[in-house]
């Protein structure tokens, strides 16, 4: 913790949790897709559905997908932006079960055709956790770059990603595996302390049994 | 960051550094950044302070419409001087009112310690160097001493009102501003200390009662009071007065308190105001998706 834990952050209001989680939300979902938003469908779950109109939750949560700043003052104005950017969205409640109460789906498809589902929670001062990608479950951030590969369940993934991480010299902050069954699915997540280079995630999603790789810069390239 | 007013104020008596440099120091630490480097971080959290101020718009209401353009109205009394207050806590009580409710339309604002709070240090600051002309460096240093006072209270008890109450959001920003305050005066470590002692001690356990779930009310007007009682509890220490309870225990009472208070008043828009019969029509009549 530093001072600018305390004065700070810089955002568009009224609530950290509701708008500025809301905001980042958005921005993160956008990087995971890897491509500007054409289309959105967005469920709301708990106390975002319930006060998230009068919060602007709505509003940060689009801010985000166009790549919006939680200090950006067109966060009010978002929906005018998303029009005139031909993003489509729509917005609905769902009840997500025994979840955060600040929860949200996202269903995403980018300007390339690319998918992703994504459940995150805002989760207090605007910090956020992404909770689930592409049905699968996952617990990160979003403060690191953050490697998520889906993977067919089979011995020897862990061991290719780890060893290629070691050859470029980055630092593995938190791993997390999961799967659906024995054999079937499965997910490993990452958080990392450096970048990783765009050649890496591309030798590892054209390995055998990769299915998809998603990666989390810091930097916003999209 | 320190977790104890003790720690700060040894450290002030063995170095002979300022409460606000040793605040800094530690940042510096923390963040690897040169003192230049911390300071300027700081002062841009001060500037966009100025410019949320500036920025404000009589012309909005937030969605709910609940809150909006009351700021033109404290100013409008305070330019005609009807005002019991006098010009300067009018201009405090205008500028925390503003800047509560461009944070409730959705404008850029600083949190501290949250959006809720967002009025109370940039009120008292902002005003002090608008009447009494004290240098914007020097108003730097004071947000430098609030944000020690804030990690204090982060670690001994809480800056969320989900966690502590309102006494965690306006109570909190309403101590970090007393300690700000007392520093401006030419208070030492101690006198700070006890400025945010004494502004904490009028605020325990109050609730976290938003009427709807929104940040709106009681929030917006309530940064009014974290910024007076800020003045006042700056100029009893600076006086000489004293917590008869020490600094760091008052804020370990603030702890218990917040522990001890029911969910339903720490921000759950359950109890309090938000459970009269007014303010659930309010919650009823509000939009959903």
């Amino acid at each position: 913790m530093n001072s600018f834990d305390i004065i700070g952050p810089v955002m568009v209001g009224p609530s950290s949790s509701h708008t500025a989680g809301a905001a980042k939300i958005g921005n993160i979902s956008r990087k995971l897709l890897g491509t500007p938003v054409q289309n959105a469908d967005i469920f709301f779950h708990g106390s975002f559905l319930a006060t998230g109109k009068g919060h602007g939750t709505d509003k940060a949560l689009i801010a985000g997908l166009l790549g919006f700043a939680v200090d950006d003052p067109r966060i009010a104005d978002s929906f005018r932006y998303a029009e005139e950017t031909g993003m489509q969205y729509r917005m609905s409640g769902i009840d997500l079960g025994e979840v955060h109460p600040n929860s949200v789906k996202l269903l995403l498809t980018g300007t390339d055709g690319r998918k992703i589902e994504i459940v995150a929670a805002s989760v207090g001062g605007g910090a956020i956790q992404v909770t689930e990608i592409d049905g699968l479950p996952a617990n990160f951030s979003g403060d690191y770059p953050t490697l998520v590969v889906n993977n067919v369940d089979q011995p020897g993934h862990v061991t290719e990603i780890t060893s290629m991480l070691s050859h470029k010299s980055i630092n593995i902050a938190t791993m997390q595996l999961y799967r659906s069954g024995k054999g079937g699915n499965a997910v490993i997540v990452l958080e990392c302390d450096q970048e990783v280079p765009d050649t890496a995630i591309r030798w590892l999603a054209h390995l055998e049994g990769i299915l998809k790789v998603t990666y989390l810069g810091l930097k916003d390239n999209i | 960051m320190y977790q104890s007013f003790q720690e700060i104020i040894n450290i002030e008596k063995t170095s002979g550094k300022s409460f606000w440099e040793i605040v800094r120091d530690d940042d510096c630490k923390e963040m690897e950044l040169t003192a230049q480097e911390a300071f300027q971080r700081m002062k841009e959290m001060y500037e966009a302070m100025q410019n949320a101020d500036a920025s404000y718009d009589p012309a909005l209401s937030s969605a709910s419409g609940l809150v909006g353009r009351d700021g033109a109205k404290i100013a409008a009394a305070r330019e005609k001087d009807t005002l019991l207050c006098g010009p300067f806590l009018g201009l405090v009580m205008e500028k925390a009112i503003k800047m509560g409710e461009s944070n409730a339309c959705m404008k850029r604002i600083v949190a501290a310690p949250t959006a809720g709070s967002c009025g109370v240090l940039p009120a008292v600051f902002l005003s002090l160097e608008e009447a009494k002309g004290y240098p914007e460096e020097e108003m730097v240093k004071a947000l430098y001493v609030s944000a020690g006072i804030g990690g204090i209270i982060a670690q001994r008890a809480s800056v969320s009102g989900a966690a502590g109450g309102c006494q965690a959001e306006i109570g909190a920003a309403s101590a970090m501003a007393a300690g700000g305050v007392a520093y401006l005066l030419g208070g030492d470590g101690d006198t700070i200390a006890h400025a945010a002692a004494l502004a904490m001690k009028n605020l325990l356990g109050l609730a976290c009662d938003p009427v709807a779930g929104l940040v709106e009310v009681p929030c917006v007007k309530r940064n009014v009071i974290g910024a007076v009682n800020a003045l006042t509890s700056a100029d009893l220490s600076n006086a000489g007065i004293r917590s008869k309870i020490p600094p760091d225990e008052v804020f370990d009472a603030m702890r218990s308190v917040g522990r001890m208070l029911p969910e339903d008043l720490k921000e759950t828009g359950k109890g309090g105001l938000a459970a009269t019969p007014t303010g659930i029509a309010f919650r009823d009549n509000l939009k959903t998706f």
